[in-house]
């Protein structure tokens, strides 16, 4: 079974949620990326989705766009994402690993390079915001064939017959954009999201997550009544920003904690 | 190649082009595709166009014989085809009308739009004053500041300008930004894209919106001088008005069709936005093509003289017509594209815009090379009022 599924059915063992922190590697620091992580895990993370810079990212807000530049201008490459990964799972070789960023940096390494390298590295599932599962066939190709799951996105605005399709396609996990907008944008109406990840359920064979404006607890424990997983993104970015690069760690693991807390709350 | 009927269904020009968004765009971009397809085709929409650019435009632009110009060169006969004569100055208006349009018929209130130089936004601002819709146009930072007098022109029209101060603050990082609103406000907005790039169906909507110029060079030339040109040369920026005036003539295999890309301070100094000459396929902004970006897949930042140039990616559909070898494409300096700014001042009392002034340079290195027999058709983009200030910075003054 993949680090993905094993965390599923460890978490539906017990009668808990996924709790799954995106930042971006590189941000502040490239050698901050793996205290980080092993951060978010003591804190009560369950699997960790990372950011791959890209000098045009856009379907992220301000937040996300700023730690993008951020970890560009300190040189760090997609080469350097599957090195931060590979040094992880030197010390940790369950919590899974899910790559999260565009096409561009992938394509020019090239798609079988980058599926061979991340398979080495440890990855777990992929991301690509701007492959809808059309233009990203070749991708999930060459994943498949490295047994690396990948992650599909659906959206407020996703027509029914096109939730079922993707549905249909999804492994690893399903990820739910909560709310018409970027990444760290405005307000979420649970309600909203709980009938639509509802109708999601019913077509997929794989859990849910939804992510996209989960900026406190209380929310977060609200969606973990309707979903499997919660990703937290923009809001550990902001206290990743706001962190003297000493404190982020600590920071990071604390942020953690309280959302931990909040969802497993709710059980 | 005898029919060509580009792009495919899922929007491809060979490998180029296709839908490289976010689910959370796919529902506004299928709206569109199926909308776009249906219009496209309705009489009363093309009737209204057609209306709309003959009296409101004030179509057909003219093609002109730069005689003078010509006989300055001592080689090929140039005639410019007169997109600076429409109104607000450039062919971006021709794109923008049929947008707009087509947002009103989908009722959407709102339009949204990214701009360079300011000429797309001022094209833009215009059509919504003249629909009485709401109208965003995003800028980058950098822009705003080198075309003031364009910002202050779309505020008159009643258009809220955002300058975009994320990444290099110029065009791509204004389309990042207008693309962000749109995924926010997809209910009511309409997305109008200036150029041939962006995802499906943009780079086909706008190629056949401006194609209104090639097909009145197709019976213009043969009316003017009884037969079609020999080579045709537009500049290409994203590279609409350059689709807009070869796509009519892709079946005419005996006309040459040459882009004209920014040079910069040449291709070697690094400082140029040349996507074709000088860039690799990759993904940006919704559709592959060839772009300007460095061993990582980082987008670079570009350089050019003309903001409406200043642009790392280019139309797919060029892309292909690069590959396929249909048209070819070449860079001109920024120093090249100034004097050919003059030189057309004086030689023929036209100022043109910096951006097509790069098409006018690319003529002036071919003419002399050709018999006078020859005729080259030169798409004269749009007009330089805009680009005073900057050309007067560069002989050392400040209007
Ligand atoms: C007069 C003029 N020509 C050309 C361009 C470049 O755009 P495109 O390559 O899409 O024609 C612009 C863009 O602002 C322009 O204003």
């Amino acid at each position: 079974m993949s680090r993905i599924a094993s965390t599923f059915a460890r978490l539906s063992g017990s009668n808990r949620k996924a709790l799954i922190p995106f930042f971006t590697v590189g941000d502040p620091l490239l050698e901050s990326a793996v205290p980080t992580m092993q951060a978010l895990v003591s804190g009560g993370a369950d699997i960790l989705e990372l950011g791959i810079p890209f000098s045009d990212p856009m379907a992220d807000g301000p937040t996300i766009q700023r730690a993008s530049e951020r970890a560009l201008q300190n040189g760090v490459t997609l080469t350097d994402v599957l090195a931060v990964v590979a040094e992880f799972r030197q010390t940790d070789d369950v919590t899974p690993v899910v790559l999260m960023g565009y096409a561009n940096p992938i394509e020019r390494l090239g798609l079988d390079v980058f599926a061979a390298q991340a398979r080495t590295a440890g990855v777990d599932g992929v991301l690509v915001v701007d492959y809808p599962p059309l233009e990203g066939q070749l991708l999930k190709a060459a994943l498949t064939r490295v047994g690396i799951d990948t992650i599909l996105l659906l959206s407020p605005t996703t027509t029914e017959q096109r939730m079922r399709e993707i549905a249909q396609l999804a492994t690893g996990y399903l990820y739910y954009v909560s709310l018409r907008g970027v990444t760290g944008a405005g307000h979420l109406e649970v309600d909203a999201v709980a009938t639509q990840v509802g109708r999601i359920r019913s077509y997929a064979k794989v859990p849910v997550g939804v992510g996209f404006g989960i900026r406190d607890g209380a929310t977060a424990r609200r969606l973990s009544e309707i979903a499997d997983a919660v990703v937290v993104g923009s809001r550990l970015v902001e206290e990743i920003e706001a962190s003297a690069p000493t404190e982020v760690t600590r920071r990071a693991e604390a942020l953690m904690r309280q959302f931990r807390h909040a969802m497993d709350g709710a059980q | 190649m005898n029919v060509y009927d580009l792009p495919d269904q899922e929007g491809y020009f060979g490998p180029y082009g296709g839908t490289f968004v976010s689910e959370t765009l796919m529902a506004a971009i299928e709206e569109l595709k199926a909308q776009y397809e249906r219009y496209r085709q309705d009489p009363e929409f093309l009737a209204e166009l057609a209306h709309e650019l003959h009296h409101y435009v004030g179509r057909p632009s003219p093609i002109y014989y730069a005689k003078r110009l010509s006989e300055h060169l001592g080689g090929a006969k140039i005639y410019l085809k007169r997109e600076d004569l429409n109104h607000t100055g450039a062919h971006k208006v021709n794109n923008t009308i049929g947008q707009a349009m087509l947002a009103r018929r989908m009722g959407k209130p709102r339009v949204i739009a990214e701009t360079g130089a300011g000429q797309h936004g001022v094209a833009t601002a215009t059509v919504a004053a003249r629909y009485g819709m709401e109208c965003v146009v995003y800028m980058g930072a950098e822009d705003v500041r080198r075309q003031a007098q364009n910002v202050y022109r779309m505020k008159l029209l009643g258009a809220q300008v955002v300058p975009v101060e994320s990444g290099s603050k110029t065009l791509k990082d204004a389309l990042n930004e207008a693309m962000r609103d749109w995924v926010t406000h997809i209910d009511d907005t309409f997305y109008i894209i200036g150029t041939v790039a962006g995802p499906h169906p943009y780079p086909t909507m706008v190629r056949d919106f401006n194609a209104v110029v090639g097909r009145e060079c197709l019976t213009q030339m043969p009316e003017l001088v009884g037969r079609q040109p020999d080579v045709i040369l537009a500049c290409v920026g994203g590279g609409s008005n350059a689709m807009g005036i070869f796509y009519p003539y892709i079946p005419q295999e005996s006309v040459r069709l040459i882009g004209v890309e920014a040079g910069g301070d040449g291709l070697s100094s690094g400082r140029h936005a040349a996507s074709l000459s000088a860039g690799v396929p990759g993904v940006l902004h919704g559709n592959r093509t060839y772009l300007l970006q460095d061993a990582h897949g980082q987008i670079i930042e570009t350089h050019s003289i003309s903001a409406g140039l200043d642009y790392p990616g280019v139309g797919p559909e060029h892309a292909w017509l690069k590959d396929n070898g249909r048209a070819s494409y070449v860079a001109v300096t920024d120093e090249e594209a100034l004097q050919a700014f003059h030189t057309l001042c004086r030689l023929e009392g036209i100022l043109p815009a910096l951006e097509s002034s790069h098409a006018v340079a690319q003529a002036m290195k071919m003419a002399p090379a050709l018999g006078k027999d020859q005729i080259i058709l030169v798409n004269l983009s749009g007009r330089g009022d805009k680009d005073m200030a900057t050309v007067a910075e560069r002989s050392g003054l400040h209007l």
